[in-house]
């Protein structure tokens, strides 16, 4: 608690003046937003690589069913990898948890975590967020709802295992499954608790956006970066209690013989109890936060790239208007499109093609976003970093992984593939590779400004061609399991002649899965040596109109020296014409002839 | 134990090499004094033309799926909406496929033609209107087709099923499927999961299964009661017994509902219940009713494009016509052990990966042959066997 209240006192004088912090001010308890957000990102990465290992183990599994690796059996131990064979009650855990830490704590807590909170004080031009404090708090919660997720994989009736959508009756019951007793308590802790922090993350996100903006900031010059993750937080504000009140019935019934989801259930030899709950209504309130959920880790991944790919095209982003009016109409259209989840749960077909109408109008917002990156690109002058391939890969990814989409969204197409690996492979790409490849993007964009050195950009180079060929390898071919009307979660299909087809392209999945892990070992390598041996940055390095280029690279608490800057147009003046420079900052006064934009 | 070592060894080796590699590009460029952030052509060369053979591998690479794969997919559509909902999916994919090969050939291509050229200057184009709107209201059009074309179909799939439809019910638990035809009556007997015995497996209420419930419970309350009085138990225990004592007797009140509510529940009498394989005839509608004793399960005919999930608590249903028998599949597929199959589509546990039963599409002809040499509900059940005497002889049965 002393700590906590020092701390505490450093943030309240606004240092100006950079005072001497004890080590646990500074990198435990910090308040300073770009210590917190680099917390949330070294997190965020080990979540990652747990997560993707995960993959890596079921992956084996289907690719070579019941077939023995002694890695299994390394890392499950003979409890769950008796032989090297998976067991089928880990294979589900394994999917369950892998879903769970990459939606929520690496693509949600990590991705808005970093970004959110590295770049909304420094490119708004404030010192620090509206509250140390509470930003602290929520990376803490992150941190303690991290440990309990990842420690429920070692209980000994295994981790959750229902699919990271938990539909009760089978998370409610553990005589369902084993996974259903401790792990899924963990569980549902966990998503308390991290709920909680993701909840005084984007509180603290939207007051400082609202208020501390510094003069001349308008909320039409800001950079889309900032309105990206102004409305993921919006949208977390609103979607994430909704969630809560899920996991809170949940717990209620599991433990309190409550019956909100239950009802008329016999299992394992009795008839139990509770009558007259609904588990529909469960998935109603998950998906009212799960379908804002895709948005509130998308957005930040469009948001970033916007910003990336018009500073190294050289040229402004194009339609900046459309852009922030797209990113609106997708925020708001995202709250009424949850249904689509829920065309073969029972719903009423009628209220089911309302939902058709609503989801397939997100095409149009996107649509536009997307025509809106490729004219950028068009006539511009384009500078290859590493940051701008994972961001020309992330259109790519956005493109490819939305238009299967619009299949998904009509709900007699969905009759047939609900559920199989086409979701599967539809849902990866646009969400799990454009996200991804959005964060990666942001490490590599903003390494300097993190850390004050660069990252070697010749492996960033071999890092993101591995790992686009390695995701669209990966995810390819499973539309085509998918089509053969494979279903998700099978821990096996060798029990169905109908699926002897797959079985190569199963095998094919795994061979692209293990190459794009590989390619992660790249990153990990060149981050972490980056940190404390890449090259020293300086203070611009990608010539770049924003704010945070114009702080020191040496970090001070209250992030400018002397006063604020002031900001006198939008960020987006590259290659203006009548310029000697090809980019012109925010802080540089227009000429007195000169329109804004 | 040497193949763990081994392969700690070879991620740290991994890790290692890595790091090496970076420390060499990084000793070299300190030599030709090149830093991070100074453009360099050679990357730049390198990259944006990697932009072009990516795209190009990415095309081929789908296109090779397409052909390569073709057979892997679902073969024809077996069912009457079935063949609607195909030609909706492939007029989509004609639409995705254009929209899919033309934008991610620009974004590739205008990455490599606009790559840096130190003699240029980008092009300052803010905005255009003109533009934004072609590409808000193109996409709408479409969108409108879609949307409309596809509702239609959903609303016809969704449709009431005709009076006369055969009435099937599918029946999840963990980890099998039970179909129940409702009989010469077309009307399935009710149920209730209360009822739910090892000979009764699906709840069905009949008078003596009502009769076989009760004296079930009573044994239950009876032997629970006897453990409290006459055993030294645990605090904990006997509080979970007299839980258990208190959820039977409700148990209890709801039979005895039934039983006093003077129904006769003879629409069961001649429910048919099969398990493993069931039959259905060609060309006629059929009318699925589905549910579920424990978990959510989910009725998945690919074959027939029919889903839908089974959720305890609620009746949910799917109607669909099927169109090809499983012998003329057979031929169609060229598999002369061809089956059309329900499969389990929710995660519901350890063994959902083989929640499986064949459907066997007959023509009408082999299909009356079939249903006519199952056992009723009452004909399988020695106890009910003499029940349905009793109905057969009274033509009614006396409740209470």
């Amino acid at each position: 608690m002393a700590a906590i209240a020092e701390a505490h006192v450093h943030a309240a004088d606004h240092a100006h003046h950079h005072e001497k912090e004890s080590f646990v001010t500074k990198y435990v308890f910090s308040q300073d937003h770009k210590m917190i957000s680099k917390q949330f990102l070294i997190t965020a990465i080990f979540m990652a690589i747990v997560a993707m290992m995960l993959s890596v183990f079921f992956r084996l599994q289907l690719a070579w069913p019941g077939e023995s690796f002694s890695i299994l059996n390394y890392f499950l131990g003979d409890r769950w990898a008796p032989d090297g064979v998976l067991d089928r009650n880990m294979y589900l855990s394994l999917v369950t948890i892998h879903g769970t830490i990459m939606v929520f704590f690496v693509l949600t807590g990590g991705l808005s975590g970093t970004f959110s909170n590295l770049l909304i004080p420094l490119q708004i031009g404030a010192r620090d967020m509206a509250s140390g404090f509470l930003n602290m708090l929520s990376y803490w919660l992150f941190f303690i709802s991290s440990i309990i997720m990842l420690s429920s994989l070692f209980v000994e009736t295994g981790a959750a295992g229902g699919g990271w959508t938990i539909y009760p009756p089978l998370s409610a019951l553990p005589q369902a499954m084993p996974s259903s007793g401790l792990g899924m308590t963990l569980w549902l802790v966990s998503m308390a608790i991290f709920i909680a922090s993701s909840l005084l993350g984007s509180l603290n996100y939207i007051v400082t956006i609202l208020n501390l903006r510094t003069k001349g900031m308008k909320m039409t010059r800001l950079p889309l970066t900032i309105w990206a993750f102004f409305i993921t937080a919006v949208l977390g504000v609103l979607s994430f209690p909704v969630l809560f009140a899920a996991v809170l019935l949940l717990i209620m019934d599991r433990s309190m013989g409550t019956s909100f989801y239950l009802s008329d259930i016999y299992i394992g030899g009795e008839a139990l109890d509770p009558v007259g709950g609904s588990p529909i209504l469960y998935q109603h309130l998950f998906w009212f936060l799960g379908h804002p959920e895709v948005y509130i880790v998308l957005l930040p991944a469009l948001g970033i790239s916007s910003e990336i790919i018009s500073t190294n095209s050289r040229k402004p982003i194009f339609g900046y208007r459309a852009m922030i009016g797209s990113i609106l109409a997708i925020g708001f259209l995202s709250f009424i499109v949850w249904g689509h989840h829920m065309f073969m749960s029972g719903m009423n077909p009628f209220l089911g093609s309302v939902f058709v109408f609503t989801t397939l109008l997100i095409a149009i917002p996107s649509a536009v976003k997307a025509f809106n990156y490729i004219t950028t690109l068009w006539k511009g002058n384009i500078i290859f970093t590493p940051g701008m391939l994972f961001s020309i890969g992330l259109v790519s990814t956005f493109v490819s992984g939305g238009l299967t989409g619009i299949i998904l969204a009509d709900s007699a197409l969905d009759i047939t593939l609900h559920d199989t690996y086409f979701v599967v492979a539809h849902f990866h790409i646009v969400m799990g590779l454009s996200a991804i490849f959005g964060m990666f993007a942001g490490i590599y964009h903003w390494f300097p400004k993190m850390f004050g050195r660069m990252m070697n950009s010749r492996m960033g180079y071999v890092h993101f061609w591995l790992t686009i060929v390695g995701g669209y390898g990966v995810f390819f071919p499973m539309h085509f399991v998918g089509m053969a009307g494979a279903p998700r979660r099978y821990y096996q299909y060798t029990d169905y002649p109908m699926f002897d087809g797959i079985a190569d392209l199963n095998v094919v999945i795994t061979y692209f899965a293990i190459l794009a892990a590989a390619a992660q070992v790249i990153f990990l390598a060149n981050f972490f040596y980056s940190i404390f041996r890449g090259q020293r940055a300086v203070q611009n390095p990608w010539k770049s109109n924003t704010l945070e280029w114009t702080t020191p690279v040496e970090h001070l608490h209250g992030n400018w020296p002397g006063a604020l800057p002031e900001v006198h147009r939008w960020p987006y003046d590259y290659s203006k014409p009548g310029k000697e420079l090809d980019y012109v900052p925010q802080t540089v006064p227009l000429d007195h002839d000169e329109e804004e934009h | 134990m040497m193949e763990k070592l081994f392969i700690v060894l070879i991620v740290v080796l991994a890790v290692v090499a890595v790091a090496q590699i970076i420390r060499l590009s990084k000793v070299s460029s300190v030599l030709s004094k090149k830093r991070e952030e100074d453009f360099s052509p050679i990357a730049n060369k390198v990259n944006s033309n990697l932009m072009i053979y990516f795209v190009v591998f990415m095309f081929a690479f789908l296109i090779w799926h397409m052909v390569a794969f073709d057979n892997v997919l679902l073969p024809v559509a077996a069912s009457e909406h079935g063949v609607k909902v195909d030609n909706l999916l492939n007029f989509n994919w004609w639409i995705i496929f254009t929209v899919f090969f033309v934008v991610n050939f620009l974004l590739f291509f205008f990455a490599r033609r606009y790559r840096y050229d130190p003699n240029r200057k980008a092009y300052y184009l803010a905005h255009n209107n003109t533009l934004e709107l072609i590409w808000t209201i193109i996409p709408s059009i479409v969108l409108v087709v879609i949307i409309i074309w596809g509702l239609l179909t959903w609303i016809d799939i969704t449709d009431e099923p005709g009076e006369d439809a055969l009435v099937i019910e599918l029946y999840a638990k963990q980890f099998d499927w039970t179909a129940r035809y409702s009989g010469t009556d077309n009307t399935l007997g009710d149920v209730n999961f209360t009822l739910i015995t090892a000979e009764n497996p699906l709840g069905v209420i009949t008078a003596d299964g009502i009769e076989v419930k009760l004296k079930e419970l009573d044994e239950e309350i009876e032997k629970a009661e006897m453990s409290i009085r006459n055993e030294v138990l645990p605090e904990s225990r006997v509080k979970e017994l007299e839980d258990r004592i208190g959820m039977r007797r409700r148990q209890k009140s709801k039979v005895l509902n039934y039983r006093d509510s003077g129904r006769d529940f003879q629409t069961a009498y001649d429910d048919v219940l099969v398990k493993g394989e069931m039959h259905i005839p060609v060309g006629k509608e059929v009318n699925f009713q589905i549910r579920a004793r424990d978990v959510i399960h989910s009725a998945f005919m690919p074959h027939f494009r029919a889903q839908m999930n089974a959720v305890p608590g609620m009746n949910t249903q799917f109607t669909f016509t099927p169109t090809i028998t499983t012998d003329s599949m057979r031929v169609i597929v060229e598999d002369a052990n061809f089956n059309f199959i329900l499969l389990c589509n929710k995660v519901c546990g350890s063994a959902h990966f083989n929640m499986q039963m064949d459907i066997i599409v007959d023509s009408e002809a082999d299909y009356a042959k079939w249903i006519a040499e199952q056992k009723t509900f009452v004909q399988a059940e020695p106890v009910r066997a003499e029940l349905k005497e009793k109905v057969e002889v009274e033509g009614t049965i006396a409740v209470n």
